[in-house]
């Protein structure tokens, strides 16, 4: 019996060590998350290997970021996200451990230290108009020397120290109109050579005493032809540019301050020239000119003099000159040939020697090299090596050395513009992917090792194997389907054109493609991606077909340019076909029908008002043509504030003989007068969204009918004058309007005017109830207002006589040209954060409770319950309403620190959300991407159907065995007291 | 002497005083009987004059402005048969109403409608059999009704027949301007729609004119009344529940345990010597077999 006391107070302690927890803890962090950070395109690279020991280079990008990464293995030892209207200008180093960047137009310099990132100082210069801006930086300084960093931008010259960010002195040009175009600091020398352009037709250059910031002296020259494009200094007192009608080349001497200019026509140097275009590298006493699609190398002699030393071809990267040894100056230039690059680093004195060439196979989808910089380095062997980073089409990032690929960064992924989710591969039988790795014994030891940790008896190593073991657990990489639908694939397009997938499961990339146009014209190399459908997504034939997605470019930055389609399978990232489409891409609209091989059917408008039918197919058509009268659409006219609803009207036969083209005519338009309003936000639900039910029971066994319309146009507009940043108006100037519209009739359902409310309106829409975010300016603070919309014409159907004698309406079908009654309820909170994006969660059935998930300033992501946001909401709830969860009523909604999902990372520079169901009602794939891209899944009320991953089995089994032997125990111990007692 | 040049003085003073005072109010009298007068509704009313001066003035610039600006208006309903032109089909008449503060709205609107000539009558019959759209529109500014965009509105033409034609205008206004118009008949519109004539072929009209509603302004809790709330929260929760009432369902189990636990152990304790003997016998037993 002791024995049975001891087993039912192991029970005991078992029963109470299992108590489930729902809220993340630290060793859970990266289970079903994931985290990748970018820098985005790189712009400029600086080099910087004074100390062996520490060998990065520091490059700033176009999505503003500066950062510091490794050269060995190209992690990131350091960045910083610099504002979106922050765009960095030039970096540079200076006095060895600074990192000097200047952004926006010149008008920001900031100096961080180069081993930890840390900022050191920063200084706003002062910043009169708009210009180009220009960062020098001394270098070879002496220390005893403190030559200043001249930054000219804005109309102004500024002398700044670089200890310790001091303006010096600053000269003001905003007068003149003088742009800066070149400054010269010779060593050992007080005086500075600014040269620039007055009117682009005068060249000044000012000698500047670098102490005081006093003109010492000034000389002009005008240039009758007027000057244009890039300017290219080819030595230091020496520039060549090119004049207005871009055939001559202009070699602007500058020394000691005179001015001589010296024309050579183009035509001169090469026969039959073209326009001609300065290239930017720096090349010493040398210049790179693209005339007729060739690049020519043009020597710039002592005496100014031009000859042409060599030509290539016109797809060739260049980079700067590098100093090698010996007084020599070499740069690199790559050029493709095949599926190879070629890398070759020439003496830029003697072409015909090169230092080193090297041809490298490359990734076709990777596209043209953009741009390379090159680094010197000794080998082993006391001669110099080059490595050269550069920049492809596709936006990677790639380090080349010794003939390899050291390392690449898929840099491309910070400019994601569209996310689209795909299933993986069913698991067919015989084709496992991954064979089962665990026979019984390890299993087991797995379990036990679980099974101490969730006793606390783990030692340190213990615990480090547990981790390992969930990070690899349970298959979660596998590239097929999974019964709970954990496994997807993310597919995301990205500015340069480039598709990606995305595995849910560690984020690593499965395939990607880069988007090229079929008819491959001159024109239309390479488009940008615009947006991304899905196109095909088998459930009938899921084993042999595989589903693919929409990608629609563009060949311009121009809305009316003609557009690319093209179709990718979503398994195997390859291209099924891809067409040039003759008219241009304004809207894709996804139809609610698909054909038989389940393809889905859409409309593309284009700027003609006319819309096409894709897959242009007589089956696809025929389908089309039996809803031809209940197909409607809508545009919004931002610039005009005008929004029309469109019906279709006739095959445009009588202009094109195409039959997959339509004309349409306006139904319906809603006009905001411009004096007074300006669309700032429309927003309309997702498509794919599935409502769970349309009835809401309210506590008093009340019934309220959600109305759920696919065709609600969320709307907000400002007056024009609160159109600007926050606190540019007075709350008397400003107000926000918010529309809720029928796209099918054009009915404005809802209207509610906030006055003294100022955007930016980040705002979302799922099933009846839409939640806007704003700025109040009466209250100083940003303000969150729900609209939830009922349907009150459904009201009377709660009857249940009339329900059960069948006298409802509720198998009527709707029609949007019955006059709706609705039934708004309204209620607003302060909220303390201002916000970048607002999603929410989407499960498989709609069942599941939502939760907002809102993108913070700080680049985190907040889960907030849609019961905090419940117009519902009252001072003091019954009884009954707070049995069902209703909150009692704040002024202002809770952040709670707890309920980021980011826990400690940042999504730096988020700007998107995108959440997609899994199989498993409870739970939701999340998807942030901005910079950086997160990943995780959530389970907005707790994973209520299925048991967490670290269930132990093994304590379930030990359990069950343990009653088993305690029950079997003791009723041997039973019986033999029984027994005893009979003998008794 | 004195004392009387003194009583003079005061009593000259007073006058003066006195007259000056009620000269003041005869103006002020004047004053109001005029705006009175111009703006044709006496108003006479001693609150009114005995109203000091600063607060006459809005009074007067708001009357002046209803005098000048109150103005009525008039704007057509156009209406087109599925791709066919616009065409006159009714006259808006509103008054328009401007207020001190520069805002201006619509009011008193009333529609006559021009009924269907045999042409119309056609052609709507023609939309009635294809299903097709009947449209309208308005000018999107009243103020210049040849504005520079219009607002328009259609519908099935199903919809509109019952017993005669039933058309529901709602027209959505900010100021003098017309954001958007609804249109469409007064129920339900069910959706295989029937081809039907209307028996009468008149224009049964209703308007609605919609302005924007106003937000409700965020409830702001101060501090006091937070606190009050929680007074009460505090009160409110049932009072704290003893421990055997929360977890008497855990502890009798273990109370049980516990209790078989001891009488095991006293059973235990006793028991050797029992225990020995049961077990010789069953060995004597055994033996005996």
């Amino acid at each position: 019996m002791a024995m049975a006391v001891r087993v039912y107070l192991l029970l005991f302690v078992f029963l109470s060590s299992a108590i489930v927890s729902f809220s993340l803890y630290e060793d859970q962090v990266g289970l079903m998350d994931w985290h990748q950070r970018y820098i985005g395109k790189v712009k400029h690279a600086v080099f910087h290997t004074q100390k062996t020991g520490r060998k990065r280079v520091i490059v700033s990008t176009e999505e503003n970021v500066v950062a510091s990464l490794d050269l060995r293995r190209g992690e990131i030892f350091w960045r910083h996200v610099l504002g979106t209207k922050d765009a960095i200008d030039g970096v540079d180093i200076a006095l060895g451990k600074y990192v000097i960047t200047l952004s926006s137009q010149g008008s920001m310099l900031r100096a961080w230290n180069l081993p930890d990132g840390q900022m050191v100082w920063e200084t706003s210069l002062h910043s009169a108009q708009q210009s180009k801006s220009l960062l020098s930086v001394p270098i070879n300084l002496k220390v005893d020397k403190d030559y200043p960093i001249l930054v000219f931008g804005g109309g102004y010259l500024h002398a700044v120290s670089a200890v310790d960010g001091e303006v010096l002195w600053k000269k003001d040009f905003t007068a003149e109109g003088f742009e800066v175009q070149r400054v010269l600091q010779p060593p050992e020398s007080s005086i500075i050579y600014v040269l620039g352009f007055l009117h682009s037709s005068e060249a000044v250059v000012y000698q500047i005493d670098s102490k005081t910031g006093e003109v010492v002296a000034q000389k002009s020259m005008v240039f009758p032809g007027g000057f244009s494009g890039e300017i290219s200094s080819v030595s230091s007192d020496k520039v060549v540019v090119l004049d207005s009608t871009r055939s001559i080349l202009v070699t602007i001497g500058f020394l000691d301050g005179d001015i001589s200019f010296q024309k050579t026509r183009i035509s001169e140097l090469v026969e039959d020239s073209g326009n001609a275009e300065i290239l930017s590298p720096l090349l010493s006493n040398m210049l790179a000119v693209k005339v007729n699609k060739r690049t020519i190398f043009v020597r710039v002699g002592g005496n100014g003099k031009l000859e042409v030393v060599d030509s290539l071809s016109d797809e060739t990267a260049m980079s700067d000159s590098l100093p090698v040894a010996d007084d020599q100056v070499a740069f690199a230039s790559v050029h493709h040939e095949g599926s190879k690059i070629h890398l070759m680093v020439k003496l830029v004195d003697d072409l015909d020697n090169v230092l080193l060439r090297e041809s490298i196979q490359m990734d076709q989808h990777r596209g043209r090299v953009h741009k390379v910089f090159i680094n010197n380095y000794i080998k082993t062997d006391r001669s110099n090596g080059f490595r050269a980073l550069i920049v492809m089409e596709d936006h990677s990032l790639l380090l080349l050395q010794q003939g390899a690929i050291v390392w690449s960064r898929e840099e491309g992924l910070a400019s994601v513009t569209d996310v689209t989710t795909a299933e993986l591969p069913v698991e067919k039988d015989g084709v496992s992917v991954a064979k089962v790795e665990h026979t019984l014994v390890d299993w087991l030891k797995g379990h036990m090792l679980k099974l101490k940790g969730s006793l606390l008896l783990a030692s340190p190593e213990d615990v480090v194997a547990i981790q390992e073991m969930r990070m690899k657990s349970s298959g979660r990489n596998k590239l097929t389907r999974d019964h709970n639908g954990f496994r997807k694939l993310f597919i995301a397009l990205t500015r340069a054109g480039k598709l990606f997938a995305l595995h849910t499961g560690d984020g690593r990339i499965v395939w990607s493609m880069l988007l090229t146009s079929p008819s491959n014209s001159e024109a239309c190399a390479r488009p940008s991606g615009i947006s991304l459908y899905q196109w095909q997504v088998p459930h009938h034939h899921a084993m042999d077909e595989n589903p693919s997605v929409l990608v629609v470019g563009r060949c311009g930055s121009d809305s009316s340019a003609p557009a690319v389609l093209s179709f990718v399978d979503v398994y195997t990232g390859k291209e099924i076909s891809s067409s040039d489409i003759a008219h241009s891409v304004v809207q894709v609209m996804p139809l609610p029908f698909t054909d038989s091989t389940e393809q889905r059917l859409h409309l593309i408008a284009d700027t003609d008002g006319h819309v096409h039918l894709y897959p242009k197919t007589s089956e696809a058509l025929s389908i089309f043509q039996r809803e031809f009268q209940n197909v409607y659409w809508y545009t919004v006219e931002g610039d005009d504030g005008i929004i029309r609803g469109h019906a279709m009207k006739s095959s445009c036969a009588g202009e094109t003989a195409d039959e997959y083209c339509f004309t349409t005519r306006e139904l319906w338009t809603v006009v905001f007068p411009s004096e007074s309003e300006k669309i700032i936000s429309t927003l309309t639900r997702k498509p794919n969204e599935v409502v769970h039910t349309q009835a809401k029971v309210s506590t008093d066994q009340d019934v309220l009918y959600k109305y759920v319309s696919r065709n609600l146009l969320f709307v907000a507009t400002v007056s024009p004058k609160g159109a600007g940043e926050i606190g540019s108006v007075t709350p008397e100037e400003s107000a926000l309007v918010v529309y809720l519209i029928d796209t099918i009739t054009g009915r404005i359902l809802h209207r509610l005017s906030h006055q003294g409310c100022q955007g930016p309106v980040h705002a979302v829409f799922s099933e009846n109830w839409v939640v806007y975010h704003y700025f109040n300016l009466r209250a100083h603070k940003y303000e969150v207002t729900v609209v939830e919309i009922y349907d009150q014409s459904r009201a009377e159907n709660k009857n249940v006589w009339k329900l059960i004698l069948g006298k409802h309406n509720l198998t009527a079908p709707i029609s949007s040209y019955s006059r709706p009654e609705m039934l708004t309820k309204s209620q607003s909170y302060f909220f303390s954060q201002s916000v970048k994006t607002i999603a929410v969660t989407s499960t498989a059935k709609g069942i599941t409770s939502k939760q907002l998930l809102i993108g913070t300033m700080g680049d985190q992501i907040l889960a907030l319950d849609k019961r905090f946001v419940d117009p519902r909401r009252t001072l003091n709830p019954s009884q009954a309403e707070k049995e069902e969860g209703i909150i009692p009523l704040t002024d202002s909604l809770p952040i709670i620190p707890q309920s980021y999902i980011t826990h400690s990372l940042k999504v730096e520079g988020l700007r998107g959300i995108v959440t997609a169901p899994s199989k498993l009602e409870s739970t939701t794939h999340v998807f942030a991407y901005g910079v950086d891209l997160f990943y995780t899944r959530l389970a907005p009320s707790k994973t209520y159907d299925s048991l967490t991953d670290d269930f132990s089995y093994a304590l379930l089994l030990i359990t069950i065995v343990a009653l088993v032997a305690a029950i079997y125990i003791t009723w041997v111990l039973s019986e033999k007291k029984e027994l005893s007692e009979k003998w008794r | 002497m004195a004392k009387l040049t003194l009583f003079i003085f005061f009593l000259s003073s007073l006058l003066i005083i006195s007259s000056s005072l009620a000269f003041q109010s005869d103006e002020l009298l004047v004053d109001d009987d005029e705006f009175g007068l111009e703006g044709a509704k006496p108003q006479s009313t001693p609150l009114h004059t005995s109203s000091p001066q600063p607060q006459q003035t809005p009074t007067f610039r708001k009357r002046y402005s209803d005098l000048d600006l109150d103005s009525k208006v008039q704007f057509t309903l156009e209406h087109a048969f599925g791709d066919s032109g616009f065409s006159p089909a009714g006259t808006f008449s509103a008054r328009l109403k401007s207020w001190s503060h520069g805002g201006k709205t619509l009011t008193k609107l009333r529609f006559s409608r021009n009924g269907f000539s045999d042409e119309e009558k056609d052609s709507f019959k023609n939309l009635l059999k294809g299903d097709d759209f009947y449209r309208i529109r308005l000018p999107s500014s009243v103020i210049s009704p040849p504005g520079k965009e219009f607002v328009v509105a259609s519908v099935r033409a199903r919809c509109l027949p019952r017993d005669g034609l039933d058309e529901h205008f709602v027209i959505h206004m900010e100021g003098a301007n017309i954001l958007a118009v609804s249109y469409g008949s007064l129920g339900a519109c069910q959706y295989p729609r029937q081809f039907k004539l209307p028996a009468k072929w008149s224009f049964n009209s209703h308007t609605i004119l919609k302005s924007s509603e106003q937000a409700p302004r965020t409830p702001i809790f101060t501090e006091e009344i937070l606190g009050g709330e929680n007074a009460e929260g505090e009160v409110e929760p049932p009072p704290e529940r003893s421990f055997w009432a929360k977890y008497w369902m855990y502890l009798i189990p273990l109370g049980l345990v516990v209790m078989n636990a001891v009488t095991q152990a006293a059973n235990v304790a006793e028991g050797p010597t029992g225990g020995q003997a049961g077990g010789s016998q069953v060995q004597q037993s055994a033996r005996r077999r």
